[in-house]
């Protein structure tokens, strides 16, 4: 007991505050803040001083003036004669457009591809190997640039289009594809094909409750599939079959008609897609092999089929593996579109390069790039976590 | 015991017998390995169709078809379009690429100090390769000299301007050179403020940790062509007037900055993997944060995540492409001007055999970044894992 009383007596009141870890992240964070609106403050100043220098006058009212330059890619009316705010608006539409179908066509071949690199058949594993080698380890630029000016630039002039099957063609100016025309009552094979889809949801939902509750099950993916073509089919002959095809017709310097896919379009698709596809048949393969093989001779013995239980057993559970990293895929996909600006596709990048250009509101635009891009992120990642919380694991 | 005498019990053993005629040799390789089922043996006889189709076609382009040498375009061109090679004739014109190879490396560094180039280069592979060889000594002495002093060897060496070396300004540099240039400055920055800022967003100081966060989320969200863009249009308005930035300067705080918020995630996900005890251990010694970080945390919060790191290395490297969007020009940047800005060497197939070739530098520093990632990987694995 006298010991520890000498230990106590001798330990002093309270250590140095020097030594407080309190104390020190606290002048630690202070000092921080301090620097941090110290170098604010410098930039700020720098700012608005080389503005004054410019002449620039920060503000939103640029976007109502007219924009003066031409897109040839729109989804919307547009012309030289609009304002900034609507070429800006072309440009998001072009990012979103390029984003959402390349990463339809990236996951269907990256599933392909990753399948295949787990396949018996050596010959196709062997291929697929090569194919993710190969453009994993290519900068997507270098084959963007590499189908726009190593491709698709060589192509024949219009004169001499190369005619595909369904009087489709092929030139230096795109691809030329029939397009459908619809007139006035289009709407109904619209609204045909929503009450197909509501109603196989409905049928679904049924044949769940139903196999739940009495263990019989229903074709379900027959009656939908039905049902979502057979009421757009019927809205169609019912309203007097509203539609025309509109074939591209080859004229002596241009194709009119028909529906244009423009090379820029197409170069940035293919390579944004196919590059993107081999990280993904990666991730695919990865969420695979990390399904115990436990699984696979469980839903065997159970007596399921190879494909029943692929589907029911192992690939929730692959996706479960999956899901996050694809996620950060579609991502990588969505902003890496910012690279047709290299070959001239009008999105969101190039028109706000353009606009700067002819305005000099540098910052207005790097706030709508920023802007833009984070939302075009959150609402990506919120949508694939709403995703992922569906399909993980529910522990009890 | 009883000795047994059963007459149906072998006193000798049975002779090994060859494998059954259908469980070995090709044929048997192939019936399980390419026919298995009728599914199987479609897939198979439709790839090979598609194989025998396109591979003669790409070795005839790029081998037999090709042309080997040539003084100008013409070389490379068909009859009906000015040259001596037969009609319909498509192939590549390597020529092109020998006439180019010192601006694809140099960019237009004047020819007579390319030596210095080349010295820098010399001195960087002397570095490089005993820090990647395991069973080199001196480790410590070759990273300090390869992280620390070879930056400012190659400073002067590549700009010049000091003991007697003439002064060859930036925009000069291009090609390979400035490719290697970016990812190392890029390389060597990012690891440094990845672990600081995954540190920080660690951190049990809020404001510290806040700022990591905004930081990190904010580049990680939008992508480097914004990231090059600001810092080449926004970091003149920051600094006051008269103070210039040099443009590759400008690219590689772009990138380095870029890089870093990649890098602080991946470790971070290695700091998540060490287990509690290995903190409180380090606190139960009495260590001080920084000896806890550097001798207990990081050493294996590192190793984890090797392959993590290699990949954003792999990804850093093949986004120094982009800064020709921003008008620089490494070796992607010289091989499209090459091929729009050479009226010596326009023809169809000018542009194809440039980006094949450019394709095939990148391809195989990559590839070789990746193969050692997976080497240093199993040397590493020091068997904690089952």
């Amino acid at each position: 007991m006298a010991s520890q009383e000498a230990i106590r007596a001798s330990e002093p009141a309270k250590a140095s505050l020097l030594y407080d870890p309190k104390v020190r992240s606290l002048v630690f964070q202070a000092v921080l803040i301090f620097l941090l609106i110290l170098g604010g403050w410098w930039i700020v100043d720098n700012t608005i001083e080389n503005l004054r220098r410019s002449n620039i006058t920060t503000g939103w009212a640029f976007l109502r003036g007219r924009a003066g330059f031409d897109i040839s890619d729109r989804l919307i009316d547009y012309s030289s004669d609009s304002t900034f705010f609507r070429a800006l608006v072309v440009g998001v539409l072009n990012t979103l457009k390029v984003a959402i179908a390349g990463i339809v066509l990236a996951t269907i071949v990256g599933f392909m591809v990753g399948i295949g690199r787990l396949s018996n058949n050596w010959l196709i594993r062997k291929i697929c190997t090569v194919y993710v080698e190969v453009f994993r380890n290519i900068p997507p630029l270098l084959v963007i640039l590499f189908w726009y000016q190593g491709v698709l630039a060589v192509l024949p002039q219009v004169r001499e289009s190369i005619a595909l099957p369904f009087t489709s063609f092929l030139n230096v100016r795109g691809f030329y594809l029939p397009a459908v025309v619809w007139n006035g009552s289009g709407l109904m094979v619209l609204g045909g094909l929503a009450i197909g889809v509501l109603l196989s949801w409905y049928v679904a939902r049924r044949a769940y409750a139903r196999q739940m509750a009495t263990g019989h099950s229903f074709p379900v993916l027959w009656v939908s599939l039905a049902l979502i073509v057979g009421m757009p089919l019927l809205a169609y002959l019912l309203s007097g079959m509203p539609a025309t095809v509109d074939y591209p017709q080859k004229g002596n310097f241009n194709l009119t008609g028909g529906f244009n896919i423009k090379p820029e379009f197409l170069s940035l698709f293919l390579a944004l897609s196919f590059y993107t596809a081999s990280f993904i048949a990666e991730i695919v393969r990865a969420g695979i092999l990390g399904v115990p093989k436990g699984q696979t001779e469980a839903y065997s013995a159970l007596g399921l089929r190879p494909g029943t239980g692929l589907r029911l057993v192992v690939v929730p559970q692959a996706l479960r593996i999956i899901i996050p990293p694809l996620t950060s895929q579609y991502l990588n996909l969505t902003k890496n579109s910012t690279l047709g600006v290299a070959i001239g596709y009008p999105e969101l990048y190039s028109v706000g390069g353009t606009t700067l250009n002819q305005t000099g509101q540098a910052i207005e635009v790097v706030v709508i790039f920023m802007v833009v891009y984070l939302s075009i992120s959150l609402v990506t990642s919120g949508f694939m976590n709403w995703f992922n919380n569906k399909m993980a694991l529910k522990e009890r | 015991m009883q000795e047994h005498d059963l007459s149906w019990v072998r006193t000798e053993m049975a002779l090994a017998q060859a494998a059954p005629r259908s469980e070995v040799g090709p044929l048997a390789w192939a019936r399980k390995s390419l026919f298995a089922t009728p599914v199987d043996s479609a897939l198979t006889i439709i790839a090979a169709l598609a194989l025998a189709w396109a591979l003669p076609q790409m070795l005839n382009w790029a081998f037999f078809n090709a042309v080997w040498s040539g003084a100008d375009r013409t070389a490379c061109l068909t009859t009906e379009q000015g040259g001596f090679l037969p009609a319909g004739w498509t192939g590549a014109c390597w020529p092109f690429i020998d006439a180019r190879l010192g601006y694809f490396t140099f960019g237009r560094y004047p020819v007579d100090e390319r030596w210095r180039v080349i010295l820098c280069g010399a001195i960087f592979l002397a570095l490089l390769v005993p820090l990647l060889t395991p069973r080199a000594p001196f480790k410590r002495l070759n990273a300090i000299l390869f992280f620390a002093v070879f930056p400012f060897i190659a400073f002067f060496l590549l700009l010049g301007g000091y003991f007697g070396l003439p002064y060859v300004e930036t925009p000069l540099w291009g090609g390979l050179m400035v490719t290697l240039v970016i990812s190392y400055v890029g390389i060597v920055t990012s690891l440094p403020l990845g672990i600081l800022l995954a540190l920080g967003r660690r951190s049990k100081m809020p404001i510290v940790k806040l700022l990591s966060v905004i930081f990190i989320e904010t580049v990680r969200g939008v992508p480097l062509v914004a990231v090059l863009f600001m810092a080449s249009f926004m970091l003149p308005l920051f600094v006051p007037p008269g103070m210039t930035f040099d443009k590759l300067l400008r690219a590689l705080i772009g990138v380095a900055l870029f890089s870093s918020a990649y890098m602080a995630e991946v470790i971070r996900g290695g700091l998540q993997a060490i287990p509690k005890g290995q903190y409180e251990g380090a606190d139960s010694l009495g260590l001080g944060y920084w000896q806890k970080m550097g001798l207990i945390v990081m050493p294996q919060a590192l190793k984890l995540v090797i392959p993590g790191i290699v990949n954003t290395f792999i990804g850093l490297f093949k986004d120094t492409t982009l800064v020709l969007i921003i008008s620089l020009f490494d070796l992607l940047g010289t091989v499209k001007q090459s091929i729009s800005g050479d009226p010596t060497w326009a023809t169809p197939q000018t542009a194809k055999t440039g980006y094949v070739f450019a394709a095939a530098v990148f391809w195989i520093f990559c590839f070789s970044m990746s193969r050692y990632s997976i080497y240093m990987e199993r040397r590493l694995d020091t068997g904690h894992r089952k």
